[in-house]
Formats: C-alpha cells, structure tokens, sequence
C-alpha cells in the first residue's frame, strides 16, 4: 500500500485522531497523531487486514527546544505486505507522555524504556518502565538538549582533563599540582577521607 | 520438546545469580541476574549499560563525516555494515548519488565483514558450549578476511571505510585477484566445518528444540536478520528492500527448516549463518565480475552537507537490519541520530525465553542470537 492510501484508511477508522500527512521528495512520509489516542491507532495498524504493521523498527523521541515539544518518531513495517509507514506524535515538553504500546509490539517495551532512560518520555501503561543504558540513580535525560551533565556521581568525576592542559600542568607543576590536576575533586576535603566503609 | 530424560525435582528455594558482567559467554559486558531453583532457571533479566557510550550523543557533537569513526563501534564485529548503515542514512537526507564503483565496494566490503563476523558467532557458539577447537579453525579464516580489509581500508577491526558519497579509497593493485583465490580456498572450508561441528551428534543434541521462537514471536520481539530467518520468516533486506546495487545480484535467502528439532530453536538459528557464508560468496563473485565494468569514479564527495528533514535508513548487518534514523536542522552537525540494532532488541528474547531452561543452556541461547554487546549500549 502507498503510505497515501494508509493515512487514509488511518482516517476512516480513526478520524480526527491522525493528521498532517506529509511526503516530501524522498523522505519518508508520515503523519502525525494526538497522543492520547495513539494507542488506538496502533491497535489498527497492527491488526487492521489491509494494514498489518506487525515490526515497530524503531522509537525514537526527539528534543526540539525551541518549539517546545519532544518529539515521538514511530517507524514501523509489515512483513506480509512490505510496506512502512512513520508516525509522529508532538508531546509538550513540560510533561512528555504517551500511551505505551508494548502491549502491541512486543519489541517496544525495551525500545520505550531506552527512550524513557535518555530522554525521559514517560510511557504510560507500560509494564516496567526503569532505566535501561543509565544506572538507576542517574540524574538527567542525557539525549535532551538542555542536559548538563553532574560534576560527580557517586564521588567519582564524570569528566577528565584533557591531556593537552595536563601536558601545560606536568612542564610548569609542583608535584601537589600534577596530583591535583590528575584527580579533580578528590582530597579537596583535606586528609581525612574516610576509607573505613 | 525435548522427551524428559530425567524427574527433576524443585526445592522450591529460589537463589540468586550473577552471570557476569565478566562473564566469558556473554560476548561483552553484560550482566544477566538469573533467578535459579537448582539447575532450573526462573528467570535471567539482563542488565546492560556497562558499554553505554552514547554514541547517539557523540553524533549530535561531531559533523556528518566527522561521526564516521564512530559508527565502527556501534558493532565492532561487523563495523563495515554500522559504516554503511550511517552513510546511507546522510545520503537518504542530503540526496546524494554514489557512484556505481563505490556502491560494489560497499557491497563487497560488507559481505567479507558479514563472513568474519558470522565466524566469531558460530565459532564463539561452539566454544560457548564447550566445543574449543571449532573456534580456532574458523579464526583462522577470519584472519584472511582481517588481511584482506587491512589491505583496502588499513584497520583490522574498526574500519570506517565508507563514506558520505561513496567509499575512502578504491581497491588496490591485486585485491581483487586475491579475494577471488581465497574465496576458493573458503568454500571448501564451509563443508569442512559442517563435517567438523555443525551436524555434530553432541552438538545437535544440545541445540535442537531449545528456545524455540516461532515466527509470530520474533516478529513481534521484533528480532531481525539470521534470528528472524531461523523461525522461518523468509525476509532479508537486501533482497526485499533493496538498496545499494543488492538488486543486481542472484542469491537465495536462507530460512530455518528445523532440521534436527523444531522450527526456531538455537541449532536452526546456528545454521542459517553457516548457509549465509555460502550466499555471501555467492554475492561477492557476483560483485568481483560486474565491478570490473564499472566507471573508475567511487566517491562522490559532498562540498556541502547542511542537510534539512530526517531520514530513516536499513541496511542487512550481520546481525541483521541496522536501522538509522537521522534528523538534521541544517547545520553541519546531525541534530538527532539513532541507531536501531538487532542485538538491542534481543534482550527481551533472553528475558522471555529463558524461563525454565538450565543455567548451561542460557548460554547456548545468548550465543546462538550472536549478541555483541556494545550494538546493544551504543
């Protein structure tokens, strides 16, 4: 099927649901969807007969700032029939969810907790949604343009110089300031680190 | 299923384990958490992460030839086809033409790397359960593929041989005539190694009927490539959705038969790389000839790539459809890129299916989806 005559069949079943159908040039075309009924639509095209999206290739969100919003990308196709089609949905970044759809296509569920992890879209209803790359505790959607990262995680630095300033450091330093230079953060606290833990 | 050779009776104490995440058979660092009534598993969640680089991170800070080097450790097993997958993704935006050369180097780059790689997973498979010497003999194939992509890119594993447009170099003086001799020696080798481990009585015995995936189920876990082919979908890239000059070559795609066992399980998703070899030098003849034909032009060099939209690229990896997805806001750099890899969604296999296997056989399991670790953290 032409990704035309998928929107609109999309169109027939759902209505007003899907929206701004878009092909250009060589682009993949796509439409997009309000996210509070994407679940719906995704039921339809999995299981609709001239449809059968049964592969979700991938989820991907994507930050815009400027327009204030993220940006879900679902890029799907059906083996049976061998066409693709991609759909977007426009969250508000404030408050970024969608329903999940890992009830549907079993290869979102870790896919959705990805996206969850770097750039904190909020799936819901989805079954476990936790951090999957990121440790647990990590603070911050490292994916989203804003992200700064924490100086220190877990006392441990999350930066190190660059080898160009410590080349500077190691012809001019003390050997107090190449250890220094060496361990940013560390023994700033004087002496009397504890090690009994 | 397997006939029951043994009662085995449960304690009905469950205990915890560590498997990994320096565990030899995990291919990597991975950390699976298995929760084990005896030898009997309940469940193995997987932890990954330990590899995490944000390699998506990395592209929104570099430009778009500059991300190169970097889509090499996407999948360092099989780093020509992650090459591939990144510049035909910036092609797709920019639209850029390759020329014909360059589009055949491609193409015979990618197939010597999807050997090499498919002989670390069938080798490392056969290690993994406790079969040594498979390996070593099909490593010593791999080095010829190693010197041969050596001699035309000058790395041996991290290749970033592809570029936006085309290809770094043409082959030198010889490769071709060289590729074509071991080609010859290789063949040969493929029913050496069959008589040698493949249909193996101990082998099979171990792999037939163990974690069956049925086709509906890998569709929707949504596994790709020879994972998917083994439980009998008949679906490759290259010859359903054809890109690059793929469409001009004769091959069969291999699907699982279940053979020794049931449709799906972990010796069907062993062979289907074995007959994949077979299919790639059938590909790569092919390509050795009609290269000859070809304008002397190989890359068409981009002046300006400040690329404007998104665009959504698959190529046929060794472990199977590597998507990219980039998006560019016209600048130099890609504003959003994202790699979508087989391995990745493998895990949720691993977590479903191993309910009720042996600890012994989890391995097998991991080994037989060719699992590479940093495809999976990125």
């Amino acid at each position: 099927m032409e990704a035309a005559e998928i929107f609109a069949r999309l169109t027939a079943e759902v209505g007003d649901a899907v929206s701004a159908f878009t092909a250009l040039g060589t682009r993949d075309p796509f439409c997009m969807v309000a996210p509070a009924r994407w679940h719906d639509v995704a039921v339809l095209l999995r299981n609709d007969a001239a449809l059968q999206f049964d592969f979700c290739q991938c989820i991907t969100a994507v930050d815009w700032p400027k327009k204030s919003i993220l940006q879900m990308v679902y890029h799907l196709y059906s083996y049976p029939l061998r066409h693709s089609f991609v759909v977007k949905a426009d969250l508000p970044r404030d408050n970024p969810t969608i329903q999940s759809v890992a009830d549907i296509w079993m290869a979102a569920d870790w896919n959705e907790r990805e996206q969850f992890d770097l750039l904190g879209v909020g799936f819901l209803g989805h079954p476990d949604l936790r951090r999957v790359l990121l440790p647990d505790d990590w603070v911050g959607y490292p994916l989203r343009k804003d992200y700064k990262e924490a100086a220190m995680y877990r006392d441990m630095p999350t930066s190190r110089p660059s080898t160009l300033d410590l080349l500077v450091v190691y012809d001019r330093a003390t050997p107090a300031e190449k250890q220094k230079a060496m361990h940013p953060g560390a023994g700033d606290e004087g002496e009397q680190e504890t090690t009994d833990e | 299923m397997s006939e029951v050779i043994f009662a085995y009776e449960t304690s009905g104490e469950e205990m915890t384990l560590n498997m990994g995440p320096q565990h030899p058979s995990t291919h990597g660092v991975i950390r699976f958490i298995i929760k084990t009534d005896g030898e009997i598993m309940h469940t193995a969640i997987p932890d990954v992460g330990y590899l995490h680089r944000s390699i998506e991170g990395i592209a929104e800070k570099c430009t778009y030839e500059g991300f190169m080097p970097y889509t090499d450790r996407v999948d360092y097993v099989c780093a020509m086809t992650a090459n591939h997958a990144w510049a035909a993704a910036v092609e797709k935006l920019a639209d850029i033409k390759v020329p014909e050369r360059g589009e055949y180097l491609r193409v015979i780059t990618d197939e010597l790397n999807r050997i090499s790689s498919h002989a670390i997973g069938v080798g490392a498979m056969a290690m993994d359960i406790g079969a040594t010497t498979p390996f070593m003999y099909i490593l010593r194939e791999r080095e010829y593929v190693n010197d041969l992509l050596e001699m035309i890119c000058g790395a041996r594993l991290t290749y970033n041989y592809h570029r936006v447009g085309g290809v770094g170099w043409d082959m030198p003086t010889g490769w071709r005539d060289k590729c074509l001799r071991w080609l010859d020696h290789f063949e040969p080798i493929i029913d050496e190694y069959n008589r040698l481990i493949c249909l193996n009585e101990l082998f099979i015995k171990r792999l037939a009927n163990l974690a069956v995936v049925t086709g509906e189920e890998a569709i929707s876990y949504g596994m790709v490539g020879p994972n998917l082919r083994a439980s009998g979908v008949d679906f490759d890239v290259r010859r359903d959705a054809p890109y690059s000059v793929y469409g001009k070559f004769q091959f069969d795609v291999p699907i699982g038969k279940g053979e020794m066992g049931t449709v799906g399980d972990c010796w069907d998703r062993y062979y289907v790389r074995i007959e994949e070899w077979k299919q790639s030098v059938r590909i790569l003849r092919q390509a050795f000839d009609q290269i000859e034909k070809t304008e002397k032009d190989f890359w068409n060099h981009p002046k300006k790539l400040k690329p404007k939209g998104d665009a959504y690229a698959r190529v046929e990896a060794a472990r199977g459809d590597m998507g990219c997805y980039v998006v560019g806001d016209g600048t130099a750099n890609a504003y959003r890129a994202r790699f979508r890899t087989g391995s990745f969604n493998s895990m949720k296999v691993i977590q479903d299916k191993s309910r009720g296997l042996m600890v012994a056989d989890l391995v097998a399991l991991i080994a037989s989806l060719d699992i590479v670790a940093p495809e999976i953290d990125r």
